[in-house]
Protein backbone atom coordinates (compact mmCIF):
# COMPACT_ATOMS: atom_id res chain seq x y z
CA UNK A 1 0.00 0.00 0.00
CA UNK A 2 1.41 3.36 -0.94
CA UNK A 3 1.48 5.87 1.86
CA UNK A 4 -0.52 9.05 1.67
CA UNK A 5 2.53 11.14 0.85
CA UNK A 6 3.48 8.96 -2.09
CA UNK A 7 0.09 8.94 -3.76
CA UNK A 8 0.06 12.70 -3.77
CA UNK A 9 1.13 13.52 -7.36
CA UNK A 10 2.80 16.77 -6.41
CA UNK A 11 4.94 15.04 -3.79
CA UNK A 12 5.82 12.23 -6.18
CA UNK A 13 6.79 14.77 -8.82
CA UNK A 14 9.00 16.57 -6.35
CA UNK A 15 10.70 13.33 -5.29
CA UNK A 16 11.70 12.51 -8.87
CA UNK A 17 12.63 16.08 -9.74
CA UNK A 18 9.76 16.65 -12.18
CA UNK A 19 8.57 20.19 -12.76
CA UNK A 20 5.34 21.70 -14.02
CA UNK A 21 5.29 21.60 -17.80
CA UNK A 22 3.97 25.12 -18.24
CA UNK A 23 5.94 27.11 -15.77
CA UNK A 24 7.40 30.56 -15.92
CA UNK A 25 11.21 30.59 -15.62
CA UNK A 26 12.79 33.18 -13.32
CA UNK A 27 13.24 36.56 -15.02
CA UNK A 28 17.01 36.18 -15.28
CA UNK A 29 16.82 32.76 -16.89
CA UNK A 30 14.06 34.04 -19.16
CA UNK A 31 16.17 36.93 -20.44
CA UNK A 32 19.05 34.53 -21.00
CA UNK A 33 16.85 32.18 -23.00
CA UNK A 34 15.58 35.16 -24.95
CA UNK A 35 19.12 36.18 -25.78
CA UNK A 36 19.91 32.67 -26.99
CA UNK A 37 17.01 32.95 -29.47
CA UNK A 38 18.16 36.26 -30.96
CA UNK A 39 18.83 34.56 -34.28
CA UNK A 40 15.20 33.45 -34.36
CA UNK A 41 14.05 37.02 -33.77
CA UNK A 42 16.16 38.29 -36.67
CA UNK A 43 15.11 35.50 -39.04
CA UNK A 44 11.47 35.81 -38.09
CA UNK A 45 11.51 39.56 -38.68
CA UNK A 46 13.21 39.09 -42.04
CA UNK A 47 10.67 36.46 -43.02
CA UNK A 48 7.82 38.77 -42.05
CA UNK A 49 9.19 41.68 -44.05
CA UNK A 50 9.59 39.37 -46.98
CA UNK A 51 6.07 37.98 -46.66
CA UNK A 52 4.64 41.50 -46.26
CA UNK A 53 5.92 42.74 -49.59
CA UNK A 54 5.89 39.45 -51.50
CA UNK A 55 2.36 40.10 -52.77
CA UNK A 56 2.88 43.70 -53.91
CA UNK A 57 4.13 44.30 -57.42
CA UNK A 58 6.39 47.16 -56.35
CA UNK A 59 7.72 44.95 -53.56
CA UNK A 60 9.93 46.57 -50.99
CA UNK A 61 9.81 49.94 -52.79
CA UNK A 62 6.76 50.41 -50.57
CA UNK A 63 9.14 50.73 -47.64
CA UNK A 64 10.19 54.07 -49.14
CA UNK A 65 6.84 55.02 -50.68
CA UNK A 66 4.73 54.53 -47.56
CA UNK A 67 6.47 57.11 -45.35
CA UNK A 68 6.72 59.55 -48.26
CA UNK A 69 3.00 59.29 -49.09
CA UNK A 70 2.15 59.64 -45.41
CA UNK A 71 4.24 62.76 -45.13
CA UNK A 72 2.76 64.20 -48.34
CA UNK A 73 -0.78 63.82 -47.00
CA UNK A 74 0.06 65.54 -43.72
CA UNK A 75 1.98 68.29 -45.56
CA UNK A 76 -1.05 69.03 -47.70
CA UNK A 77 -3.43 68.96 -44.76
CA UNK A 78 -1.44 70.95 -42.21
CA UNK A 79 1.25 72.81 -44.09
CA UNK A 80 -0.76 73.98 -47.08
CA UNK A 81 -4.47 73.87 -46.22
CA UNK A 82 -4.38 74.79 -42.54
CA UNK A 83 -1.20 76.82 -42.75
CA UNK A 84 0.29 75.55 -39.51
CA UNK A 85 3.81 76.03 -40.82
CA UNK A 86 3.98 79.73 -40.07
CA UNK A 87 7.07 80.49 -38.05
CA UNK A 88 8.88 77.26 -38.82
CA UNK A 89 11.52 77.74 -41.50
CA UNK A 90 12.24 74.20 -42.61
CA UNK A 91 8.69 72.93 -42.23
CA UNK A 92 9.18 69.85 -44.39
CA UNK A 93 12.03 68.52 -42.24
CA UNK A 94 10.16 69.55 -39.08
CA UNK A 95 7.06 67.65 -40.17
CA UNK A 96 8.89 64.58 -41.49
CA UNK A 97 10.90 64.10 -38.31
CA UNK A 98 7.73 64.31 -36.22
CA UNK A 99 5.76 61.90 -38.35
CA UNK A 100 8.52 59.33 -38.67
CA UNK A 101 9.29 59.24 -34.96
CA UNK A 102 5.61 59.05 -34.07
CA UNK A 103 4.82 56.37 -36.65
CA UNK A 104 7.66 54.20 -35.33
CA UNK A 105 6.14 54.03 -31.85
CA UNK A 106 2.55 53.91 -33.07
CA UNK A 107 3.18 50.97 -35.42
CA UNK A 108 5.07 49.08 -32.72
CA UNK A 109 2.07 49.43 -30.42
CA UNK A 110 -0.66 48.52 -32.88
CA UNK A 111 1.20 45.73 -34.65
CA UNK A 112 2.71 44.43 -31.42
CA UNK A 113 -0.70 44.16 -29.77
CA UNK A 114 -1.51 41.42 -32.30
CA UNK A 115 1.88 39.73 -32.33
CA UNK A 116 0.80 36.86 -30.11
CA UNK A 117 -2.81 36.53 -31.22
CA UNK A 118 -1.76 36.15 -34.86
CA UNK A 119 0.77 33.46 -33.96
CA UNK A 120 -1.36 31.41 -31.62
CA UNK A 121 -0.89 28.19 -33.55
CA UNK A 122 2.88 28.63 -33.59
CA UNK A 123 2.77 29.24 -29.83
CA UNK A 124 0.72 26.08 -29.35
CA UNK A 125 3.15 24.06 -31.43
CA UNK A 126 6.68 24.99 -30.44
CA UNK A 127 8.47 26.02 -27.30
CA UNK A 128 10.25 29.34 -27.37
CA UNK A 129 10.25 32.43 -25.18
CA UNK A 130 7.10 34.26 -26.27
CA UNK A 131 8.75 37.68 -26.07
CA UNK A 132 10.64 36.80 -29.26
CA UNK A 133 7.49 37.55 -31.27
CA UNK A 134 6.87 41.15 -30.13
CA UNK A 135 10.63 41.75 -30.36
CA UNK A 136 10.60 40.57 -33.97
CA UNK A 137 7.75 43.00 -34.67
CA UNK A 138 9.80 45.86 -33.19
CA UNK A 139 12.69 44.85 -35.42
CA UNK A 140 10.38 45.04 -38.45
CA UNK A 141 9.34 48.56 -37.52
CA UNK A 142 12.93 49.56 -36.82
CA UNK A 143 13.81 48.42 -40.30
CA UNK A 144 11.09 50.71 -41.67
CA UNK A 145 12.26 53.53 -39.39
CA UNK A 146 15.81 53.31 -40.73
CA UNK A 147 14.50 53.73 -44.27
CA UNK A 148 12.49 56.75 -43.10
CA UNK A 149 15.55 58.19 -41.37
CA UNK A 150 17.45 57.84 -44.65
CA UNK A 151 14.78 59.94 -46.34
CA UNK A 152 15.01 62.48 -43.54
CA UNK A 153 18.80 62.75 -43.89
CA UNK A 154 18.43 63.38 -47.62
CA UNK A 155 15.86 66.13 -47.02
CA UNK A 156 17.85 67.85 -44.28
CA UNK A 157 21.08 67.34 -46.20
CA UNK A 158 19.65 69.20 -49.18
CA UNK A 159 17.98 71.98 -47.22
CA UNK A 160 20.57 72.63 -44.50
CA UNK A 161 23.66 70.58 -45.30
CA UNK A 162 25.19 67.89 -43.10
CA UNK A 163 26.37 68.76 -39.59
CA UNK A 164 28.21 67.07 -36.70
CA UNK A 165 25.12 67.28 -34.54
CA UNK A 166 23.61 64.58 -36.76
CA UNK A 167 25.57 62.07 -34.69
CA UNK A 168 23.15 62.72 -31.84
CA UNK A 169 20.53 60.89 -33.86
CA UNK A 170 22.22 57.63 -32.81
CA UNK A 171 21.61 57.95 -29.05
CA UNK A 172 18.19 59.47 -29.73
CA UNK A 173 17.25 56.44 -31.82
CA UNK A 174 18.62 54.00 -29.22
CA UNK A 175 16.48 55.63 -26.54
CA UNK A 176 13.37 55.40 -28.67
CA UNK A 177 14.08 51.75 -29.51
CA UNK A 178 14.30 50.95 -25.78
CA UNK A 179 11.01 52.73 -25.18
CA UNK A 180 9.35 50.96 -28.10
CA UNK A 181 10.48 47.51 -26.97
CA UNK A 182 8.96 48.21 -23.58
CA UNK A 183 5.66 49.55 -24.84
CA UNK A 184 5.35 46.80 -27.45
CA UNK A 185 5.81 44.11 -24.79
CA UNK A 186 3.14 45.77 -22.66
CA UNK A 187 0.62 45.95 -25.49
CA UNK A 188 1.49 42.45 -26.71
CA UNK A 189 0.37 41.11 -23.35
CA UNK A 190 -2.72 43.31 -23.14
CA UNK A 191 -3.70 42.47 -26.73
CA UNK A 192 -3.57 38.74 -26.00
CA UNK A 193 -6.02 38.83 -23.13
CA UNK A 194 -8.15 41.86 -24.03
CA UNK A 195 -8.68 41.46 -27.75
CA UNK A 196 -10.87 44.58 -27.89
CA UNK A 197 -7.77 46.68 -27.44
CA UNK A 198 -7.03 46.27 -31.15
CA UNK A 199 -10.15 48.25 -32.00
CA UNK A 200 -9.46 50.89 -29.42
CA UNK A 201 -5.77 51.49 -30.11
CA UNK A 202 -6.21 53.50 -33.33
CA UNK A 203 -8.23 56.09 -31.40
CA UNK A 204 -5.71 56.22 -28.59
CA UNK A 205 -2.81 56.71 -30.96
CA UNK A 206 -4.67 59.33 -33.00
CA UNK A 207 -5.32 61.37 -29.87
CA UNK A 208 -1.69 60.97 -28.98
CA UNK A 209 -0.75 62.13 -32.46
CA UNK A 210 -2.42 65.51 -32.02
CA UNK A 211 -1.06 66.03 -28.51
CA UNK A 212 2.54 65.45 -29.51
CA UNK A 213 3.43 68.57 -31.45
CA UNK A 214 4.06 66.92 -34.78
CA UNK A 215 2.45 69.47 -37.09
CA UNK A 216 3.17 72.58 -35.06
CA UNK A 217 5.64 73.80 -32.49
CA UNK A 218 4.16 73.21 -29.05
CA UNK A 219 5.82 76.22 -27.34
CA UNK A 220 4.83 78.56 -30.17
CA UNK A 221 1.27 77.27 -30.21
CA UNK A 222 0.90 77.63 -26.45
CA UNK A 223 2.31 81.16 -26.51
CA UNK A 224 -0.18 81.99 -29.24
CA UNK A 225 -3.14 81.04 -27.05
CA UNK A 226 -1.63 82.61 -23.90
CA UNK A 227 -1.44 79.32 -22.01
CA UNK A 228 0.26 79.46 -18.60
CA UNK A 229 3.91 78.42 -18.47
CA UNK A 230 3.40 75.14 -16.65
CA UNK A 231 1.33 73.72 -19.51
CA UNK A 232 4.37 73.29 -21.72
CA UNK A 233 6.24 71.76 -18.78
CA UNK A 234 3.49 69.17 -18.41
CA UNK A 235 3.18 68.45 -22.13
CA UNK A 236 6.94 67.96 -22.29
CA UNK A 237 6.58 64.78 -20.20
CA UNK A 238 4.90 63.10 -23.17
CA UNK A 239 7.52 60.53 -24.25
CA UNK A 240 6.74 60.92 -27.94
CA UNK A 241 7.22 64.68 -27.74
CA UNK A 242 10.56 64.07 -26.07
CA UNK A 243 11.77 61.62 -28.72
CA UNK A 244 10.64 63.94 -31.50
CA UNK A 245 12.31 66.87 -29.82
CA UNK A 246 15.70 65.21 -29.43
CA UNK A 247 15.68 64.15 -33.07
CA UNK A 248 14.81 67.71 -34.12
CA UNK A 249 17.53 69.13 -31.88
CA UNK A 250 20.01 66.84 -33.61
CA UNK A 251 18.95 67.66 -37.15
CA UNK A 252 17.49 71.17 -37.26
CA UNK A 253 19.59 74.13 -36.21
CA UNK A 254 16.76 76.64 -36.12
CA UNK A 255 14.74 74.36 -33.83
CA UNK A 256 16.15 76.16 -30.77
CA UNK A 257 13.24 78.53 -30.06
CA UNK A 258 10.79 75.62 -30.36
CA UNK A 259 12.61 73.24 -28.03
CA UNK A 260 10.76 71.56 -25.20
CA UNK A 261 12.29 71.77 -21.71
CA UNK A 262 14.49 68.87 -20.51
CA UNK A 263 13.74 66.69 -23.56
CA UNK A 264 16.92 64.58 -23.26
CA UNK A 265 16.47 63.80 -19.56
CA UNK A 266 12.80 62.99 -20.02
CA UNK A 267 13.62 60.72 -22.95
CA UNK A 268 16.30 58.86 -20.97
CA UNK A 269 14.03 58.27 -17.99
CA UNK A 270 11.12 57.07 -20.14
CA UNK A 271 13.39 54.66 -22.04
CA UNK A 272 14.82 52.88 -19.03
CA UNK A 273 11.55 52.78 -17.10
CA UNK A 274 9.54 51.53 -20.08
CA UNK A 275 12.10 48.90 -21.08
CA UNK A 276 12.30 47.40 -17.59
CA UNK A 277 8.56 47.63 -16.99
CA UNK A 278 7.80 46.07 -20.39
CA UNK A 279 9.98 42.99 -19.85
CA UNK A 280 8.73 42.54 -16.33
CA UNK A 281 5.05 42.90 -17.26
CA UNK A 282 5.30 40.58 -20.27
CA UNK A 283 7.23 37.93 -18.38
CA UNK A 284 4.61 37.87 -15.61
CA UNK A 285 2.14 36.18 -17.96
CA UNK A 286 4.65 34.00 -19.86
CA UNK A 287 3.00 30.75 -18.68
CA UNK A 288 -0.43 31.92 -19.81
CA UNK A 289 0.15 32.86 -23.45
CA UNK A 290 -1.48 30.26 -25.67
CA UNK A 291 -4.43 29.62 -23.43
CA UNK A 292 -7.43 30.33 -25.66
CA UNK B 1 -3.21 2.03 -9.26
CA UNK B 2 -0.15 1.49 -7.14
CA UNK B 3 1.89 4.51 -8.04
CA UNK B 4 4.69 4.08 -5.55
CA UNK B 5 5.60 0.42 -5.67
CA UNK B 6 6.23 -0.07 -9.39
CA UNK B 7 9.88 0.86 -8.88
CA UNK B 8 10.02 2.60 -12.26
CA UNK B 9 10.93 6.24 -12.50
CA UNK B 10 7.98 8.50 -13.41
CA UNK B 11 8.54 10.92 -16.29
CA UNK B 12 5.10 12.48 -16.76
CA UNK B 13 2.49 12.98 -14.05
CA UNK B 14 -0.92 14.45 -14.85
CA UNK B 15 -2.74 15.57 -11.75
CA UNK B 16 -6.46 16.28 -12.16
CA UNK B 17 -5.84 18.10 -15.39
CA UNK B 18 -8.51 20.42 -16.80
CA UNK B 19 -8.18 22.26 -20.10
CA UNK B 20 -10.67 24.86 -21.25
CA UNK B 21 -10.62 26.68 -24.59
CA UNK B 22 -12.27 30.05 -24.79
CA UNK B 23 -13.72 30.56 -28.22
CA UNK B 24 -15.22 33.72 -29.62
CA UNK B 25 -18.34 32.48 -31.32
CA UNK B 26 -20.31 34.34 -33.97
CA UNK B 27 -19.59 37.76 -35.42
CA UNK B 28 -16.37 38.20 -33.45
CA UNK B 29 -14.25 41.18 -34.42
CA UNK B 30 -17.03 43.61 -35.35
CA UNK B 31 -18.23 46.40 -33.10
CA UNK B 32 -17.46 50.05 -32.64
CA UNK B 33 -14.77 51.58 -30.49
CA UNK B 34 -17.43 52.77 -28.08
CA UNK B 35 -18.81 49.30 -27.43
CA UNK B 36 -15.27 47.96 -27.15
CA UNK B 37 -14.49 50.62 -24.56
CA UNK B 38 -17.64 49.84 -22.60
CA UNK B 39 -16.76 46.15 -22.58
CA UNK B 40 -13.26 46.82 -21.33
CA UNK B 41 -14.45 49.25 -18.65
CA UNK B 42 -17.04 46.81 -17.36
CA UNK B 43 -14.47 44.00 -17.57
CA UNK B 44 -17.13 41.77 -19.03
CA UNK B 45 -16.43 39.15 -21.63
CA UNK B 46 -18.20 39.21 -24.95
CA UNK B 47 -21.62 37.62 -24.63
CA UNK B 48 -20.61 35.37 -27.50
CA UNK B 49 -17.62 33.81 -25.75
CA UNK B 50 -18.04 30.07 -25.45
CA UNK B 51 -16.04 27.73 -23.29
CA UNK B 52 -15.02 24.31 -24.56
CA UNK B 53 -14.07 21.99 -21.74
CA UNK B 54 -11.75 19.76 -23.77
CA UNK B 55 -10.00 17.75 -21.03
CA UNK B 56 -11.75 16.93 -17.75
CA UNK B 57 -10.04 15.85 -14.56
CA UNK B 58 -7.47 13.54 -16.15
CA UNK B 59 -4.85 11.90 -13.91
CA UNK B 60 -2.16 9.36 -14.83
CA UNK B 61 1.52 8.64 -14.33
CA UNK B 62 3.87 7.63 -17.12
CA UNK B 63 7.23 5.93 -16.52
CA UNK B 64 10.56 5.65 -18.25
CA UNK B 65 10.36 3.24 -21.14
CA UNK B 66 6.58 3.57 -21.49
CA UNK B 67 5.11 3.93 -24.93
CA UNK B 68 1.57 5.08 -24.42
CA UNK B 69 -1.06 5.05 -27.11
CA UNK B 70 -3.81 7.66 -26.75
CA UNK B 71 -7.06 6.59 -28.38
CA UNK B 72 -10.56 8.00 -28.57
CA UNK B 73 -13.00 9.48 -31.06
CA UNK B 74 -12.50 12.75 -32.92
CA UNK B 75 -12.78 15.69 -30.59
CA UNK B 76 -12.28 13.62 -27.45
CA UNK B 77 -9.34 15.80 -26.38
CA UNK B 78 -6.30 13.74 -27.46
CA UNK B 79 -4.44 16.57 -29.18
CA UNK B 80 -5.38 18.96 -26.41
CA UNK B 81 -3.97 16.66 -23.77
CA UNK B 82 -0.68 16.26 -25.64
CA UNK B 83 -0.37 20.03 -25.96
CA UNK B 84 -0.87 20.36 -22.23
CA UNK B 85 1.79 17.72 -21.54
CA UNK B 86 4.10 19.64 -23.83
CA UNK B 87 3.41 22.74 -21.75
CA UNK B 88 2.05 24.60 -24.78
CA UNK B 89 -1.48 24.93 -23.47
CA UNK B 90 -1.67 26.10 -19.86
CA UNK B 91 -4.17 24.11 -17.77
CA UNK B 92 -7.25 25.78 -16.33
CA UNK B 93 -6.92 23.59 -13.23
CA UNK B 94 -4.64 20.78 -12.11
CA UNK B 95 -1.09 20.33 -13.33
CA UNK B 96 1.24 18.30 -15.51
CA UNK B 97 4.68 17.49 -14.13
CA UNK B 98 7.40 16.41 -16.51
CA UNK B 99 11.08 15.60 -16.35
CA UNK B 100 12.69 17.73 -19.02
CA UNK B 101 11.02 19.44 -21.95
CA UNK B 102 8.63 17.21 -23.90
CA UNK B 103 8.56 17.66 -27.67
CA UNK B 104 5.43 17.52 -29.71
CA UNK B 105 5.52 16.13 -33.24
CA UNK B 106 2.27 16.96 -34.87
CA UNK B 107 0.77 17.58 -38.27
CA UNK B 108 -0.71 20.83 -37.06
CA UNK B 109 2.74 22.25 -36.48
CA UNK B 110 2.16 25.75 -37.73
CA UNK B 111 4.66 27.16 -40.13
CA UNK B 112 4.57 30.30 -42.21
CA UNK B 113 2.65 29.42 -45.31
CA UNK B 114 3.77 32.46 -47.32
CA UNK B 115 7.37 31.38 -46.98
CA UNK B 116 9.33 28.78 -48.84
CA UNK B 117 10.00 25.36 -47.41
CA UNK B 118 13.67 26.06 -46.77
CA UNK B 119 12.93 29.25 -44.84
CA UNK B 120 10.46 27.25 -42.75
CA UNK B 121 13.14 24.67 -42.02
CA UNK B 122 15.49 27.36 -40.73
CA UNK B 123 12.81 29.20 -38.73
CA UNK B 124 11.43 26.03 -37.15
CA UNK B 125 14.87 24.85 -36.11
CA UNK B 126 15.77 28.26 -34.69
CA UNK B 127 12.55 28.32 -32.70
CA UNK B 128 13.40 24.91 -31.26
CA UNK B 129 16.66 26.42 -30.07
CA UNK B 130 19.11 24.94 -32.55
CA UNK B 131 22.17 26.98 -33.45
CA UNK B 132 22.84 28.25 -36.95
CA UNK B 133 25.84 25.91 -37.27
CA UNK B 134 23.75 22.94 -36.18
CA UNK B 135 21.02 23.83 -38.67
CA UNK B 136 23.57 24.07 -41.47
CA UNK B 137 24.85 20.64 -40.52
CA UNK B 138 21.41 19.03 -40.34
CA UNK B 139 19.73 20.91 -43.20
CA UNK B 140 20.32 18.35 -45.96
CA UNK B 141 19.26 15.51 -43.72
CA UNK B 142 15.99 17.25 -42.86
CA UNK B 143 15.16 18.05 -46.47
CA UNK B 144 16.12 14.53 -47.57
CA UNK B 145 13.97 12.97 -44.89
CA UNK B 146 10.98 15.12 -45.84
CA UNK B 147 11.29 13.90 -49.42
CA UNK B 148 10.06 17.30 -50.65
CA UNK B 149 12.81 17.52 -53.25
CA UNK B 150 12.75 20.48 -55.63
CA UNK B 151 9.64 21.93 -53.99
CA UNK B 152 11.75 23.04 -51.05
CA UNK B 153 12.22 26.52 -52.56
CA UNK B 154 8.51 27.05 -53.27
CA UNK B 155 6.14 28.68 -50.75
CA UNK B 156 4.50 26.21 -48.38
CA UNK B 157 1.09 27.43 -49.50
CA UNK B 158 1.71 25.52 -52.74
CA UNK B 159 2.26 22.21 -50.90
CA UNK B 160 -0.34 19.50 -50.58
CA UNK B 161 -1.34 18.73 -47.00
CA UNK B 162 0.66 15.52 -47.15
CA UNK B 163 3.78 17.35 -48.30
CA UNK B 164 3.39 19.97 -45.58
CA UNK B 165 2.98 17.25 -42.97
CA UNK B 166 6.15 15.52 -44.15
CA UNK B 167 8.17 18.70 -43.93
CA UNK B 168 6.85 19.57 -40.48
CA UNK B 169 7.56 16.08 -39.23
CA UNK B 170 11.07 16.23 -40.64
CA UNK B 171 11.71 19.57 -38.93
CA UNK B 172 10.32 18.54 -35.56
CA UNK B 173 12.14 15.21 -35.50
CA UNK B 174 15.50 16.87 -36.20
CA UNK B 175 16.02 17.24 -32.46
CA UNK B 176 16.54 14.48 -29.91
CA UNK B 177 13.84 14.28 -27.27
CA UNK B 178 13.47 12.94 -23.72
CA UNK B 179 9.71 12.83 -23.82
CA UNK B 180 8.22 12.51 -27.25
CA UNK B 181 4.60 13.27 -28.10
CA UNK B 182 3.45 12.16 -31.54
CA UNK B 183 0.07 13.42 -32.71
CA UNK B 184 -1.12 11.67 -35.85
CA UNK B 185 2.09 12.76 -37.49
CA UNK B 186 1.93 9.75 -39.77
CA UNK B 187 -1.66 9.99 -40.88
CA UNK B 188 -1.45 12.25 -43.92
CA UNK B 189 1.69 10.93 -45.59
CA UNK B 190 1.73 8.27 -48.27
CA UNK B 191 2.64 4.65 -47.55
CA UNK B 192 6.33 5.12 -48.22
CA UNK B 193 6.58 8.09 -45.88
CA UNK B 194 4.60 6.26 -43.23
CA UNK B 195 7.09 3.42 -43.20
CA UNK B 196 9.99 5.82 -43.00
CA UNK B 197 8.47 7.88 -40.20
CA UNK B 198 7.43 4.82 -38.20
CA UNK B 199 11.05 3.72 -38.31
CA UNK B 200 12.04 7.21 -37.20
CA UNK B 201 9.62 7.06 -34.28
CA UNK B 202 11.00 3.70 -33.16
CA UNK B 203 14.47 5.21 -33.35
CA UNK B 204 13.33 8.24 -31.35
CA UNK B 205 11.56 5.98 -28.87
CA UNK B 206 14.78 4.09 -28.20
CA UNK B 207 16.50 7.36 -27.35
CA UNK B 208 13.56 8.84 -25.47
CA UNK B 209 12.39 7.92 -22.02
CA UNK B 210 8.70 8.02 -22.83
CA UNK B 211 6.58 8.21 -25.97
CA UNK B 212 2.94 9.23 -26.33
CA UNK B 213 1.34 8.29 -29.62
CA UNK B 214 -2.01 9.45 -30.94
CA UNK B 215 -3.05 7.45 -33.95
CA UNK B 216 -6.28 6.49 -35.63
CA UNK B 217 -4.75 3.20 -36.62
CA UNK B 218 -5.30 0.86 -33.69
CA UNK B 219 -2.81 -1.55 -35.27
CA UNK B 220 -0.04 1.03 -35.10
CA UNK B 221 -0.92 1.66 -31.46
CA UNK B 222 -0.88 -2.04 -30.65
CA UNK B 223 2.38 -2.52 -32.50
CA UNK B 224 4.30 0.33 -30.93
CA UNK B 225 2.80 0.80 -27.46
CA UNK B 226 2.76 -1.16 -24.21
CA UNK B 227 0.06 0.91 -22.58
CA UNK B 228 -2.95 2.94 -23.69
CA UNK B 229 -5.16 5.78 -22.49
CA UNK B 230 -8.71 5.96 -23.75
CA UNK B 231 -10.23 9.43 -23.75
CA UNK B 232 -13.93 9.91 -24.21
CA UNK B 233 -15.36 13.43 -24.43
CA UNK B 234 -12.43 14.74 -22.40
CA UNK B 235 -12.72 12.13 -19.65
CA UNK B 236 -10.09 9.42 -19.12
CA UNK B 237 -12.22 6.31 -19.52
CA UNK B 238 -9.58 3.60 -19.26
CA UNK B 239 -5.85 3.38 -18.53
CA UNK B 240 -4.06 0.06 -18.78
CA UNK B 241 -2.18 -2.46 -20.93
CA UNK B 242 -2.66 -1.75 -24.61
CA UNK B 243 -4.54 -4.98 -25.52
CA UNK B 244 -7.08 -4.49 -22.76
CA UNK B 245 -7.79 -0.85 -23.56
CA UNK B 246 -7.96 -1.37 -27.32
CA UNK B 247 -10.30 -4.33 -26.85
CA UNK B 248 -12.61 -2.31 -24.62
CA UNK B 249 -12.52 0.61 -27.06
CA UNK B 250 -13.37 -1.62 -30.02
CA UNK B 251 -16.20 -3.17 -28.04
CA UNK B 252 -17.69 0.23 -27.23
CA UNK B 253 -17.55 1.42 -30.86
CA UNK B 254 -19.33 -1.75 -32.03
CA UNK B 255 -21.88 -1.76 -29.24
N1 LIG C 1 -7.99 25.75 -30.92
C1 LIG C 1 -9.16 25.36 -30.39
N2 LIG C 1 -10.05 26.30 -29.99
C2 LIG C 1 -11.22 25.91 -29.45
N3 LIG C 1 -11.60 24.65 -29.26
C3 LIG C 1 -10.77 23.68 -29.64
C4 LIG C 1 -9.50 23.98 -30.22
N4 LIG C 1 -8.87 22.82 -30.49
C5 LIG C 1 -9.72 21.84 -30.10
N5 LIG C 1 -10.86 22.36 -29.59
C6 LIG C 1 -11.99 21.59 -29.04
O1 LIG C 1 -11.52 20.76 -28.01
C7 LIG C 1 -12.09 19.46 -28.09
C8 LIG C 1 -10.98 18.44 -28.20
O2 LIG C 1 -10.29 18.60 -29.41
P1 LIG C 1 -8.97 17.80 -29.79
O3 LIG C 1 -8.08 17.78 -28.60
O4 LIG C 1 -8.42 18.33 -31.04
O5 LIG C 1 -9.56 16.32 -30.03
P2 LIG C 1 -8.87 15.09 -30.75
O6 LIG C 1 -7.44 15.40 -30.98
O7 LIG C 1 -9.09 13.96 -29.80
O8 LIG C 1 -9.62 14.86 -32.03
C9 LIG C 1 -13.02 19.49 -29.29
O9 LIG C 1 -14.32 19.69 -28.80
C10 LIG C 1 -12.60 20.68 -30.09
O10 LIG C 1 -13.70 21.28 -30.68
MG1 LIG D 1 -6.34 15.54 -32.75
Amino acid sequence: MPTAGETDPAALARRYGLSKSSVRPPLGAYLQELWSRRQFVVSYAAARTYAMYAGARLGSIWQVLTPLLNAAVYYLAFGVLLGTKNGIDNYVAFLLSGIFVFTFTQRCMTEGSRSLALNLSLIRTLHFPRATLPLAYVLNELNQMLVSLGILFVVVGFTEGPAWSWLLVVPAMLLQIMFNIGITLVFARIGTFVSDITQLLPFVTRTWLYASGIFFSLPAKLAEIDAPGWVVQVLAFNPISAYIDIIRRSLLEEHEPNQLPHAWSIAVVWSFVMLAAGFWYFWQAEDRYGRG
Amino acid sequence: MAVADSGAEPTVIADRLDIIYKVIAGQGGKGTAATALRRIMKRQDRPTIREVHAVKNVSFTAYKGDAIGVIGRNGSGKSTMLRAIAGLLPPAAGAVYTGGRPSLLGVNAAMMNDLTGDRNVVLGCLAMGMSTAEIQRRYDEIVDFSGIGDFIDLPMSTYSSGMAARLKFAIASAKTHDILLVDEALATGDAEFRVRSERKIKELRDQAGTVFLVSHSLEVVQETCNRALWLDAGVLKLDGPVEEVVAAYIKSTRG
